[in-house]
């Protein structure tokens, strides 16, 4: 890891000043993928701002038909949390199963979708649900938010508050994770909400996240297990890896959609 | 004898976990001497390439650094050398190419040393070996066994043609084809056996000291044999005298056989340290213990077995190719050999048995033993194809197995090993039992209606442990004895230091040696401590691998108290004014045998000590030495059974329940026992259903970390059900036989069988380890055509 300045903003003004200030800065939150890459010196920032002291990024909050949950929420708070649990027990199961107990402790949502691993389960929730992704200046729908791996409509400077999750009416995330590394192989929300239904998958694509209209437009008709069981996910596009290849990876985008749907009841 | 709360038989809590639980263990890496810099080994990133200049400047000029070593300067030193010498069918030694600590022309694989930079800080070594320039002319790599053996293929050492190391057989051959010729029934079965990383929590790390007042030289490292190290380092490498050079092997964390090769690390850290006169340190990160441990595994066997109509069998020949990687290893060759084919008769009578083994230098990280070592390959390849026979057959899988079983001991088998004693029935019996294998069709059906399918396997086995006796190994090319040392030092008040040749690292020594010690003497467990790991203190001996502590070293202790018992009836004798032969010791007492006249161990070593009144003509001092050369291999034999639920859907495989019956023979600490088929479970199931090292036809390392290489976790074991049936080694005094390795050996065919048991509703007959999903999935997919 190269030497590095790193700063400890308190507020979102001192954030974005250190970070404009820098010639190389980037942006940590929970560290979770960031550490990793730097200590193998794929990543050598000059400056490194934390947003853990920053005011105004935690915390999560019922606003009647949505929630609301701040940037530098832990995984661990999201699963954690009561109102996440009471409203969307889908987003919270799902925050349950990201990586491991010291991964869920310290990664943060925020740090996820500026991330946009395309293997990361959260893209798959907020495109599924129809998250808002807020930032210190605007708000972004998520179906403009993801834009391909590792790709995000985030500006250079531009750092996520919270994300707001409108409440659906049944929604399930079923994930195949990866047996080494815990990231999905294959992972796919259902949500069936204000968006409509939605079925994203996140894990099989090389692009990132995507939407499968089929399915959707099969549970629009019927929404069931069986309306879905009979849709074939092609390989093209598909991540293929040690793991999985791409035949069977669409295989399990198919069987995670079809258990999804089952869990949502 | 007494097995009293503390003594051989009891679960006494460990030693040494107070301090391993507090984190005041001193591992290599925890060790800073004065004045120390921090060496960074630069590693190949290419499998295959020629090298021309190295160009150091700009690392030489890098902050902090005080030197950079490169193959050239290091050329006049000796090689790395390899432990054991195989010949050849037709009598030619093995192909034995030279291994440069630090690489010369050539690189042979990822990993391989290239450089070393020293500096002020790792940091700043790591940062300037980033510097360094090597010029290189990359070849065609052969990154597997296939690709070694291919026409043409490009030659790793071109003293080697065809990548050959050895071509190797043993057994009858003309005796096994005859039995062929007269068998009612051939099965045969193709099987890979999975390459695996170690993955000892621990990373090997490294010191090394040179005293210019003395001359001496001093290397800690995480070694599983420090007299091992100094053995191939001092006269291999280095040209040092064992009185000029000292290794200390500390606490260790984890060495699962990757930790008994003496490493090119190592000797280029000793001879850096001897060249800057200062203290130089090496941690290996965990990315370079993936392509610089050493790895295990990796054949590709196909074999036959001959049956009667009655299913006896009568003969099996077995022809197996084995990869070595890129340079020999301390104990590369013998691995695939005389660790693997002479257990080719495993529990059965099998009359005739031919094992022909071809050996593969390749562009990978060296192979080595890893727990087991030869044995799991065994028997994965036997249990699987005794399996095969009798879904062939038609004959219940239990029964083949009971059919052939070896009943009457000793028994000689037709690849040179000779089985004292076992009782396979009664570990076959209770195993059934205790997993309930009559009631598993009920399961089956009721996982089925869950959706699942359900399989049943099982495993009956034996091993070879604590390998001996030196003559007999010698004779079949080891370059080392396979004895064991241990000296016993009663001090003047009655406490007791042990000292062995043995090394722990996890097995608990110092507890399970301290019981047998403490019960022999009749001392308290807490007045006696087990000293390992410092060749400046310890005897001479060989280090732990291949389940032999307990067994070898063991023995080797117990023959030191029984020589300070002998001598302490001398001592007693004088003090009651008796015969020596009139003195009996018992829970810790000398007495005249008949009378309540008797002397305490303190007593008589306290006498010892202060020789005032004293036998004439006897030493002082309490303290004795045995070496133990073992009389022949100890078998340790049992029967493990797995039961799995495959989700049909997505392939993948739960393991549901693990039922072992084993025989381990003496067993000291219960707990400590325990623990180890616990672990060596665990690994066994690694291999079975996740690891798998995969490298890239480039000779890249696919599985290069955590990200892809899947260790087994806690949430993937069941809880296990184990069950002991003992019987004793007949040529120790312990009756003790070994049980590190047992579940890696007994437990991967188990698995797998029970993997092809559940799916055979499905049209699927064969399944390769590991069973991971997608492979699962993919042979359901080609059942259903």
């Amino acid at each position: 890891m190269n030497d590095f300045t790193y700063h400890a903003p308190t507020s979102l003004d001192d954030a974005l000043a250190a970070l404009r200030g820098a010639e190389g800065g980037t942006l940590i939150a929970g560290g979770q993928s960031l550490l990793p890459i730097m200590k193998l010196n794929l990543a050598a920032p000059t400056d490194v701002v934390s947003l853990a002291g920053v005011a105004g990024l935690d915390g999560i909050s019922d606003d009647g038909d949505s929630v609301t949950v701040g940037a530098m929420c832990t995984h661990a708070q999201v699963a954690g949390s009561a109102t996440v649990q009471g409203r969307i027990p889908a987003l919270a199961a799902m925050a349950d199963g990201i990586g491991d107990a010291q991964v869920r402790n310290a990664g943060t949502i925020g740090g996820s979708l500026a991330h946009n691993d395309p293997a990361a389960d959260y893209p798959a929730a907020c495109v599924a649900l129809g998250a808002t992704i807020v930032t210190d200046r605007r708000e972004i729908a998520s179906d403009d938010y993801f834009q391909g791996m590792f790709m995000t409509a985030l500006e250079d400077d531009e750092i996520i508050t919270a994300v707001r999750f409108p409440v659906p009416a049944r929604a399930a995330y079923a994930k195949f994770a990866n047996p080494a590394s815990k990231y999905a192989v294959a992972g796919v929300m259902v949500a069936d909400g204000p968006a409509g239904v939605r079925v994203a998958v996140t894990g099989a694509s090389g692009d990132g996240v995507f939407r499968m209209a089929a399915m959707e437009d099969a549970l629009r008709g019927s929404f069931s297990a069986e309306a879905v069981a009979g849709i074939g996910v092609s390989s093209d596009g598909m991540l293929s890896d040690t793991a999985a290849g791409a035949e069977y990876r669409a295989h399990l985008v198919a069987v995670m959609a079809k258990r999804a749907v089952e869990a949502c009841g | 004898m007494s097995g009293n709360g503390t003594g051989i038989g009891a679960s006494v809590k460990r030693k040494e976990d107070a301090r391993f639980l507090t984190g005041r263990g001193r591992y290599t890496d925890d060790i800073n001497l004065p004045g120390q810099l921090y060496g960074y080994i630069l590693r190949s990133g290419m499998a295959h390439a020629k090298i021309g200049a190295v160009h150091t400047d700009a690392a030489r000029a890098a902050p902090g650094v005080h030197a950079v070593f490169t193959g050239k300067d290091m050329e006049g030193v000796g090689g790395i050398p390899t432990g054991w010498l195989i010949h050849s069918k037709d009598g030619s030694p093995m192909v034995e190419p030279g291994h440069p600590a630090l690489a010369i022309d050539k690189v042979r694989y990822v990993g391989d040393c290239v450089a070393i930079v020293v500096a002020e800080t790792a940091e700043q070594a790591r940062s300037a070996a980033n510097l360094i320039d090597v010029e290189r002319e990359e070849l065609q790599a052969v990154a597997s066994i296939e690709a070694a053996e291919a026409d043409g293929a490009p030659l790793v050492f071109d003293e080697a043609p065809g990548n050959v190391c050895y071509d190797w057989e043993v057994g009858d051959r003309a005796a096994t084809d005859a039995a062929f010729d007269a068998a009612d029934h051939v099965v045969s079965i193709d099987v890979v056996n999975n390459r695996l990383i170690p993955n000892a929590i621990e990373p090997r790390a490294a010191i090394a000291n040179y005293d210019p007042a003395t001359g001496d030289y001093t290397l800690y490292t995480t070694s599983q044999n420090p007299h091992l190290v100094r053995l191939l380092l001092g006269a291999f490498v280095l040209g040092l005298p064992e009185h000029k050079l000292r290794i200390v092997a500390p606490d260790v964390g984890g060495g699962f056989g990757s930790k008994i090769p003496h490493y090119a690390e190592e000797a280029i850290l000793t001879w850096t340290a001897g060249q800057l006169g200062r203290p130089v340190k090496w941690t290996c990160e965990r990315l370079d213990a993936f392509k610089s441990d050493t790895h295990g595994r990796d054949h590709i066997s196909t074999a036959k077995l001959a049956l009667d109509a009655d299913g006896h069998f009568l003969g099996l020949h077995v022809t197996t190719k084995a990869n070595l990687g890129a340079y020999l290893s301390t104990f590369a060759t013998c691995v695939p050999t005389y660790l693997y084919g002479i257990l080719f008769a495993g529990p059965y009578t099998t009359p005739a048995v031919y094992c022909e083994v071809k050996s593969f230098f390749t562009n990978t990280v060296p192979v080595d033993a890893l727990r087991g070592a030869g044995r799991p390959e065994a028997t994965y390849l036997l249990e699987r194809l005794v399996d095969k026979a009798a879904v062939e057959l038609g004959m219940d899988r239990v029964e083949i197995r009971r059919k052939n079983f070896i009943r009457e001991f000793p028994y000689q088998t037709p690849v040179a090993l000779q089985y004292d004693h076992g009782d396979y029935d009664a570990t076959l019996d209770l195993a059934l039992k205790a997993a309930d294998w009559a009631g598993f069709e009920g399961r089956r059906a009721e996982a089925a209606a869950r959706g699942k399918r359900r399989g049943i396997g099982i495993s009956t086995f034996i091993e070879a442990c604590g390998i001996a006796p030196s003559a007999v190994v010698g004779s079949l090319g080891a370059r080392a004895g396979l004895y064991e040392s241990g000296s016993v030092r009663v001090h003047p008040t009655g406490s007791v230091s042990v000292f062995t040749g043995t090394h722990s690292h996890g097995q608990g020594h110092e507890t399970t040696f301290a019981q047998i010690v403490s019960d022999m003497l009749g001392v308290d467990f807490d007045a006696v401590d087990v000293v390992h790991g410092d060749s400046a203190k310890i005897p001479f001996g060989m280090g732990t691998y291949g389940s032999r502590s307990l067994a070898v070293g063991g023995t080797a202790i117990y023959l030191a108290v029984e020589k300070v018992i002998e001598k302490g009836k001398k001592i007693a004798a004088h003090l009651l004014e008796a015969s020596a032969e009139d003195i009996e010791f018992e829970n810790g007492s000398f007495t005249v045998a008949g009378t309540d006249r008797s002397k305490t161990l303190g007593e008589v070593a306290l006498t010892a000590y202060v020789p005032h009144n004293y036998p004439e003509g006897l030493e002082p001092g309490l303290e004795e030495t045995a070496f133990y050369d073992p009389l022949n291999f100890t078998f340790p034999a049992g029967t493990h059974i797995a039961e799995v639920e495959v989700d049909p859907e997505t392939g993948e495989v739960e393991l549901v329940a693990v039922t072992g019956a084993d025989d381990v023979g003496r067993i000291i600490n219960p707990m400590i026992v325990d623990g180890q088929l616990h672990g060596g479970l665990a690994h066994g199931i690694g291999q079975a259903l996740l690891e798998e090292c995969v490298y890239q036809d480039d000779g890249q390392l696919e599985t290069g970390s955590y990200m892809n290489y899947t260790m087994p976790r806690a949430a993937d074991l069941p809880s296990f059900n184990i069950n002991h049936n003992t019987t004793l080694c007949t040529h120790n005094p312990l009756g003790a036989k070994g049980v590190g390795e047992v579940g890696s050996i007994g437990v991967p065919p188990a698995v797998i069988n029970a993997v092809i048991d559940a799916l055979r509703p499905l049209g699927v007959n064969d399944m390769s380890m590991p069973a991971t999903s997608q492979r699962v999935w993919q042979a359901i997919q080609r059942a259903n055509g």
